[in-house]
């Protein structure tokens, strides 16, 4: 079952690529607008919300689901199951893609992007009580982390190449790598366990304007299980659709085995989620007549659901079943996340906020850019195994 | 194998709970406020919604007015506090009519507020010899907009209209002190005319005053036993989220006025403990940065027999 990942090959710009790209253009544009037209003229943030869809979606759930490197790296490398080997790359990738992205949000959501250099180089005036400032911190670092930790796949491709300086130099750079991996690996699993609970601990300073049903001080233990258990999903979503796509070889054993990590995960949420509430006696508060109470149990059907889908061994090799269950995970986290940071912030009561259409714009966009930055590179460089006998994708 | 995964988790789990232990252990050191820590003291049963205070407040921090609110956009009619409006007073009207107050909103100066953990570079930080006010350096700020998320008053406003922008909030004046020297008199710390808070110098019913935080509670403490009934029993921001250096007295609800309803923890507390009892000294992500390493370097040497062949060392 030795299977070395190879590229897909074929075409890039196939018709739903197309489409894709098309979008992010529109996307290109607005962004361009916002950059010169400013924040007020082009979002629908305000002094009430100063924090909208790019930091709730783009990054506080961009990210998360981008966790699928760390989640599956943690079985790997540290649980050394070796199995689960080949969907690393292709984990990474989507990371990598998915914190970019958030890194380009993150850019345009601040007031004066063009001095963000000075977040990293300012350090004599590094705010050390700040969670934000690790955050910062932290994804500039990973973003790094993960472009280097896929840097092997593109060494592999250009050593293969003709002749030349960059394939003797990708030869003599891939042993290096070999070694150096062990140290970048460690930062790839230690970043995200420090920023994703850190996006948690964020919001535990906002306290008084947070609804108490998503306050918590474990706030950061739970942004932590959530990216976990997002990370996982985000992995079988994303090989389910490759295998599809991409004329692979089903990986179903291997994501059967990974969806049964995943309930204590989901399971140790869920039991963290209610016993905190319990303990600070707000579980009452699901139980109240409001939109609060509402938005807490979509979260909890959609966290649950996957554990009723997944709970009998056998189901698990169902790919249908995986991919919904999978699905549910992703939609599970994705609305605690918004929720914590959008639902349950409430400045004053008469205070709304819904993005704005260059805002949804740019959302879409860059979701496409990391769409057509995955296929190209998946089709470019060996990102993903599994190849089938006769090696022709279609797509 | 299994051996090595009991490690892992055995010491994922004492490192936790030793995290977890230190942080309620030991909670942060409580800032408090220094004996000259400056404020304001405004009383809603003097004010007369002159909104001289807004004029002098504009003169002073030479901010534009707020005119579109108005009709034909001749009057300076600030809603609320915004990116060029550092103070404004709002009228409460119960539903009925029957209960009303003026309320006069800026920055509240907290004792150990939530913007200054919040702020990456410490653009909003209390700096030595300037009284506590909570002081603003444009240079070190990006716009992140975190302090608005973590300010519970709602007082850094952010400037949207400008593609430059940078975040609002009153520093009681503290440009106009110059170098000018604080005196003592009538009870009350001031400097000569021209250099203390614009807002306190013009008001012309001493609804509100500036002095130190200790001056303001006596003054507001006198003037509570001077006519009982008159205001609710406490002074606001006495205690509140840690206790504020800009203090209210009033005569209708405090959350009427949009005051919130705080514990006396201070605001950034909770957040503090979990965070320095993580990151103390670093040595938690240290210890487990090695710790990763040294299991990722152990399975790289091992790899598990279920893995099979070709496996081994095969990069990422």
């Amino acid at each position: 079952m030795s299977e070395r990942a190879q590229a897909v090959g074929g075409p890039i710009f196939t018709r739903p690529v197309r489409l894709f790209a098309a979008l992010f253009a529109v996307g290109l544009l607005m962004i361009l607008w916002r950059l010169f037209a400013g924040l007020g003229a082009t979002t629908a943030l305000s002094d009430g919300y100063p924090w909208g869809l790019w930091i709730a979606f783009d990054v506080v759930v961009g990210t998360a689901l981008a966790c699928g490197g760390y989640a599956v790296g943690l079985l790997v490398y540290i649980l050394n199951r070796g199995r689960y080997h080949p969907l690393i790359r292709p984990a990474i990738l989507t990371s990598a893609l998915g914190y970019t992205i958030a890194g380009i949000s993150v850019f345009l959501d601040i007031g004066k992007p063009w001095i963000i250099w000075k977040v990293p180089l300012f350090v004599w005036s590094w705010n050390l009580n700040s969670a934000l400032l690790e955050v910062a911190l932290c994804i500039m670092s990973y973003m790094f982390v993960l472009w280097i930790e896929l840097s092997p796949a593109f060494l592999e491709k250009l050593a293969e190449g003709p002749e030349s300086g960059v394939k003797r130099f990708a030869q003599k750079t891939l042993p290096v790598m070999d070694k150096a991996l062990l140290w970048i690996m460690g930062l790839g699993l230690l970043l995200p366990t420090m920023h994703q609970s850190s996006l948690g601990s964020l919001m535990v300073l906002s306290g008084p304007k947070l609804h108490p049903l998503w306050w918590s001080p474990f706030l950061p233990l739970l942004f932590l299980v959530s990216c976990i258990a997002m990370g996982y999903a985000a992995v079988v979503f994303e090989s389910t659709l490759s295998t599809r796509f991409f004329g692979r070889r089903p990986e179903t054993e291997m994501l059967a085995g990974l969806s049964g990590a995943m309930l204590p995960v989901l399971g140790g949420f869920l039991v963290l989620r209610f016993g905190d509430l319990a303990f600070r006696g707000k579980l009452a508060l699901a139980f109240a007549f409001s939109r609060f109470a509402l938005a807490f149990w979509i979260e909890i059907a959609l966290t649950a659901l996957p554990l009723v889908l997944l709970a009998p061994a056998a189901r698990r090799r169902d790919p249908g079943n995986l991919f919904r269950a999978a699905m549910s995970m992703m939609l599970a986290g994705a609305v605690y996340r918004f929720n914590t940071y959008l639902v349950a912030y409430r400045p004053f009561d008469d205070v709304h906020y819904f993005p704005s259409v260059p805002e949804l714009l740019i959302t879409l966009g860059l979701v496409s850019l990391e769409i057509v930055g995955y296929v190209a590179i998946v089709k470019l460089f060996p990102i993903i195994g599994g190849a089938p006998e006769r090696a022709t994708a279609h797509s | 194998m299994q051996v090595n995964r009991r490690l892992v988790f055995k010491t994922f789990a004492a490192a936790g709970a030793a995290a977890v232990a230190k942080g309620t252990a030991e909670a942060r050191v409580r800032p408090t406020a220094a004996p000259d820590a400056m404020g304001l003291l405004y009383d809603t049963t003097r004010c007369i919604g002159c909104k001289a205070c807004v004029v002098a407040c504009r003169q002073a921090n030479d901010t534009k007015p707020e005119t579109g609110n108005s009709p034909g956009g001749i009057w300076d009619t600030p809603m609320d506090l915004d990116g060029d409006t550092k103070t404004v007073i709002r009228l409460y009207k119960s539903a009925d009519g029957a209960q009303w107050s003026y309320f006069k909103a800026q920055c509240m100066q907290c004792v150990d507020p939530a913007c200054t953990n919040a702020c990456m570079l410490g653009a909003l930080k209390k700096r030595p010899g300037e009284h506590g006010i909570v002081s603003y350096d444009a240079s070190k700020c990006i716009g992140c907009r975190y302090c608005q998320m973590a300010c519970p008053f709602n007082i850094p406003k952010f400037q949207w209209t400008s593609n430059w922008p940078g975040i609002v909030k009153c520093e009681l004046c503290r440009h106009r002190v110059q170098g000018a020297a604080l005196t003592k008199s009538g009870g009350f710390s001031h400097y000569p005319a021209g250099h203390g808070p614009g807002c306190a110098e013009v008001c012309p019913r001493q609804a509100v005053i500036y002095g130190t935080r200790e001056e303001l509670l006596a003054e507001a403490k006198r003037r509570m036993a001077e006519s009982p009934g008159r205001y609710v029993d406490k002074i606001y921001g006495e205690f509140d989220g840690g206790g504020t250096q800009c203090l209210y007295l009033s005569h209708v609800p405090f959350d009427k006025l949009r005051l919130p309803t705080l514990s006396n923890d201070p605001v950034p507390d909770v957040q503090q403990t979990i965070q320095h009892g993580i990151y103390q000294g670093f040595v938690a992500p240290v210890a487990l940065y090695g710790l990763l390493t040294a299991v990722i370097w152990k399975n790289r040497k091992n790899p598990p027999p279920s893995s099979g062949a070709g496996e081994k060392g095969a990069p990422s």
